[in-house]
């Protein structure tokens, strides 16, 4: 069987629907965090993919490098807020962090 | 030497005043001597520059060399097409020569205010805009196009307004400021307009572009009325910036501006921009805007010259001597001696910046001699206040004398050659259309000039002193002024230009400078360029005989009137005194402008108060004060219990109906039942409402309702619109998740 693009797209998409899923359901700030990881990888699967199979060079690649810094600095600035709520309210679970309501 | 190391070298001249400009605008007061030496070593830097661009283009390069580049390109615009604005430059032998004019009255005035402006409370400043001012001229003087002519033309307006305000705190300068920049914007809108018509039917800015699309057939808006409209909209822009005839007024008020200025922006180059906007656009303009041209041009050099012999302030007389003059080179140009036009705004920027050098000169020694008497009340332009200088100034003195010989147009000078040829210019424009009116006006301007000019000089340098005891405290002016003065009176003289004292057709200028060929159809042109010049050669004699009489006659008065005494002007003046109140007073044009334009923004104004405090107010008042009599009216009643708010209510109800059934009866018997009963429930209903809003109806329930109705509206939905607000990110998350979901399934 030839892997083709669509393989990929659909690769990318059922990571992307556990990302969501993750980030939907999870209590956990660190377990949402992980679940944004997993969508911004997919998203990275599918720029590759459209640049292996089409005629653009290595545009996908630069995007996917440039996909991969920024979540490396959002996941170390989302870990030292999710710290420094940890010292300030002693838990990380997302429900209970409601002090801005209201 | 290469055209592309040509085309660098004009782009260094170009920007070097705008980095002097930049480097003293905020760096010049921390600097020594508040930057003056770096402003003056950068303008005599430019003309270095220039001169050697001006010798290569002249005898290496015959075609003009152009440099241009796309600065936006809008792409395929809706209702216009193409759309993108190219910028470039272009040297021509026009531009190299007009910029080495430029450069040389720019980097003399420089020096010349190191000693005029010496102490000034706004010393770097001062500085800095007339960097600014040489980087926007030179940007006029340079461009390919109208779109950056026109920036230009806004820049050098700036700084005119900037340069005349320079003593704001005196009101008479912030006034004249004011006056001149909003003159030139009537002038400037007329040349946008024209520059728009073109670029409507051309889509391009290119003066080379436009003129091969005309000379192709092609006319703006297809018809030959538009292209005679848009020469005369362009030449606005030049009646504006040249003070011409009807907005000259502006020009001798900017003399409030320190005299440097006025030599550097108000005679020799600013001034001569709308006679180099001419000379560029001269292939566009049709036979008629060429008449229109020259009639301007004429009547502006009359007016002025006229004006000039009753002004008593030094710098008045040279500023209506340089509106006439600026008349002379438009007439020039009119009459299609478009070399001769030329000529003259090159000699002429050299003598007329000389003399209100020289005039700055002879303010500057008169004002520390007052400062020193502790005289502040005596004017120091004043010409009556002065007198005897010559002994005292020689330097300024001889060189003034030069400027004034050549400006009066005396043989050997550079001004006898380009009067000369405009004079000649005008007869055969005359011989070829029958319009003899232009050359006569010529002839007696010319007499006029050199009447006012040796006035002006006799009464300053020749004669006694008119004060005693003043004249000892008189000296020559230091070097840096005196200098500057010395280079433009040897400018003054004919070799500059020709070997020949009595014809410049010999000489490099005449060769460098030809009439370019006319690109309008043949029906509009004007006399073709050889049949014209045939007719100024058979006239050159008989015009320079002329203009040496009429010169002649116009000296000799003046020394029989000013010098010798034989002839009274006092008498004369009282002789004539009508005539000699309405020159002495400008021909009244501030007092008809006043009339017209300020008078009539009133009048209007006055309308406008009328209807808005009758009609409009009376509308809004009218309404509240029914709604007030009406309740106040009912108010009054139930106070005095006479009838209480039901018996109100009840009666207006009786009487709707009554209202409703005699309408509706009377339509039915007219017309038939269904009208009868429109009618009755109209007529009813508006009595009724009548009624019920006096009984405060309308205010409770309407005019509240209305406001408590928005604010229980709001307080409803915000109180549902609060459930969804969870404040759970992830809900959130949930709803952006499903209005994607929709958004892809109704635009996929």
């Amino acid at each position: 069987m030839q892997v083709g693009l669509s393989h990929f797209l659909i690769i990318s998409a059922i990571l992307f629907s556990f990302g969501i899923y993750a980030v939907i359901t999870r209590k956990n700030a660190i377990l949402v965090l992980m679940g944004i990881e997993l969508i911004l990888n997919s998203a990275n699967i599918n720029f590759i993919a459209f640049t292996r199979f089409s005629t653009a060079k290595l545009d996908g690649q630069a995007i996917a490098v440039f996909v991969i810094l920024l979540a490396a600095a959002e996941a170390a600035i989302a870990l030292a807020i999710v710290l420094n709520i940890y010292n300030k309210f002693k838990t990380v679970n997302v429900d209970e962090i409601s002090n801005l309501k209201e | 030497m290469s055209p592309e190391l040509l085309v660098k070298f004009s782009i260094v001249i170009l920007i070097l005043p705008l980095l002097s400009f930049i480097t003293l605008i905020f760096l010049g007061r921390r600097m020594s001597r508040q930057g003056d030496w770096l402003a003056t070593f950068i303008l005599f830097a430019c003309l270095g520059l220039s001169l050697v661009v001006m010798y290569q283009k002249l005898t290496a390069f015959g075609e003009p060399l152009r440099f241009s580049f796309s600065w936006v390109d809008f792409g395929n615009v809706p209702l216009i097409g193409q759309m993108q604005i190219q910028l470039g430059m272009m040297i021509d032998n026009l531009s190299a020569i007009m910029v080495v004019v430029v450069c040389i009255v720019s980097s003399l005035v420089h020096l010349f205010s190191i000693g005029y402006m010496k102490g000034d409370v706004r010393y770097s400043r001062y500085f800095a805009y007339l960097g600014l001012f040489t980087f926007s001229m030179l940007m006029i003087v340079l461009t390919d196009n109208f779109f950056t002519i026109y920036v230009g033309w806004e820049l050098v307006g700036i700084c005119s307004y900037l340069l005349i305000g320079h003593w704001y705190e005196k009101k008479s300068a912030s006034d004249a400021a004011k006056k001149a920049f909003i003159v030139n914007r009537i002038g400037d809108i007329g040349m946008f307009t024209g520059i728009l018509i073109l670029y409507r039917t051309f889509h391009t800015f290119g003066f080379t572009e436009i003129f091969s699309a005309i000379g192709a057939g092609r006319l703006p808006m297809g018809s030959e009325a538009w292209l005679t409209a848009s020469g005369i909209l362009i030449f606005c822009g030049a009646v504006g910036k040249s003070a011409q005839f009807p907005l000259h007024v502006w020009l001798p008020d900017a003399m409030e501006g320190p005299t440097p200025v006025s030599a550097l922006i108000h005679a020799a180059t600013m001034v001569a921009a709308g006679v180099y906007l001419i000379a560029r656009t001269f292939p566009m303009m049709t036979a008629t805007a060429l008449m229109t041209i020259a009639y301007i041009g004429a009547v502006t050099a009359f007016i002025s010259a006229t004006i000039a012999i009753a002004q008593n302030d030094i710098k008045k007389v040279l500023a209506y001597s340089t509106i006439s003059q600026l008349g002379y080179m438009v007439m020039g140009l009119g009459v299609g001696a478009y070399t001769a036009g030329f000529f003259h705004l090159v000699t002429h920027a050299m003598f007329k910046a000389g003399l209100f050098l020289g005039s700055g000169s002879v303010i500057h020694a008169m004002h520390h001699a007052l400062h020193k008497k502790g005289d502040h009340h005596t004017d120091p332009q004043d010409i009556r206040n002065m007198g005897g200088l010559r002994d005292k100034m020689p330097i300024t003195y001889f060189t003034f004398l030069m400027f004034t010989l050549a400006i009066s147009g005396v043989p050997l000078t550079s001004g006898f050659l380009s009067k000369d040829e405009i004079l000649a210019g005008t007869l055969a424009f005359g011989g070829l259309t029958g319009h003899y009116l232009i050359p006569v006006i010529g002839f007696l301007v010319a007499g006029l000039t050199a009447f006012y000019m040796f006035r002006l000089v006799i009464l300053t340098f020749l004669g006694k002193h008119s004060a005693e005891g003043r004249s000892t405290d008189i000296h020559e002016s230091p070097i840096t002024m005196t200098l500057p003065l010395v280079v433009f009176a040897v400018f003054s003289f004919f070799a500059w230009f020709s070997f020949n004292p009595v014809s410049a057709s010999t000489g490099w200028f005449h060769r460098a400078i030809e009439r370019p060929p006319s690109v309008v159809p043949a029906a509009l042109q004007a006399a073709e360029t050889e049949t014209f010049a045939e007719a100024m050669h058979a006239s050159h004699f008989t015009a320079m005989a002329l203009s040496l009489t009429v010169a002649g006659i116009g000296i000799l008065l003046a020394f029989a009137t000013y010098k010798w005494k034989k002839i009274s002007a006092d008498s004369l003046a009282e002789r004539f005194g009508g005539i000699y109140k309405f020159v002495l007073n400008k021909w009244y044009f501030d007092e008809l402008y006043g009339a017209v334009a300020v008078g009539g923004t009133l009048a209007l104004s006055r309308v406008l108060r009328w209807f808005d405090i009758n009609v409009i107010d009376g509308l809004v008042n009218g309404s509240a004060s029914w709604t007030k009599a009406v309740v106040f009216g009912y108010s009054e009643h139930a106070k005095e219990k006479k009838v209480s708010a039901s018996v109100f209510l009840f009666g207006g109800t009786f009487v709707s109906v009554l209202v409703a059934f005699w309408t509706g009866e009377w339509f039915w018997t007219q017309n038939s039942v269904f009208t009868g009963l429109i009618a009755a429930l109209v007529s009813g209903g508006l009595t009724f409402f009548f009624f019920w809003s006096g009984a405060g109806g309308f205010d409770k329930h309407i005019v509240d309702g209305a406001v408590n109705g928005v604010g229980y509206f709001s307080g409803f939905f915000g109180v549902l619109l609060r459930k969804v607000q969870t404040g759970r990110v992830q809900t959130y998350i949930v709803f952006v998740l499903l209005g994607i979901m929709v958004l892809f399934f109704v635009f996929r």
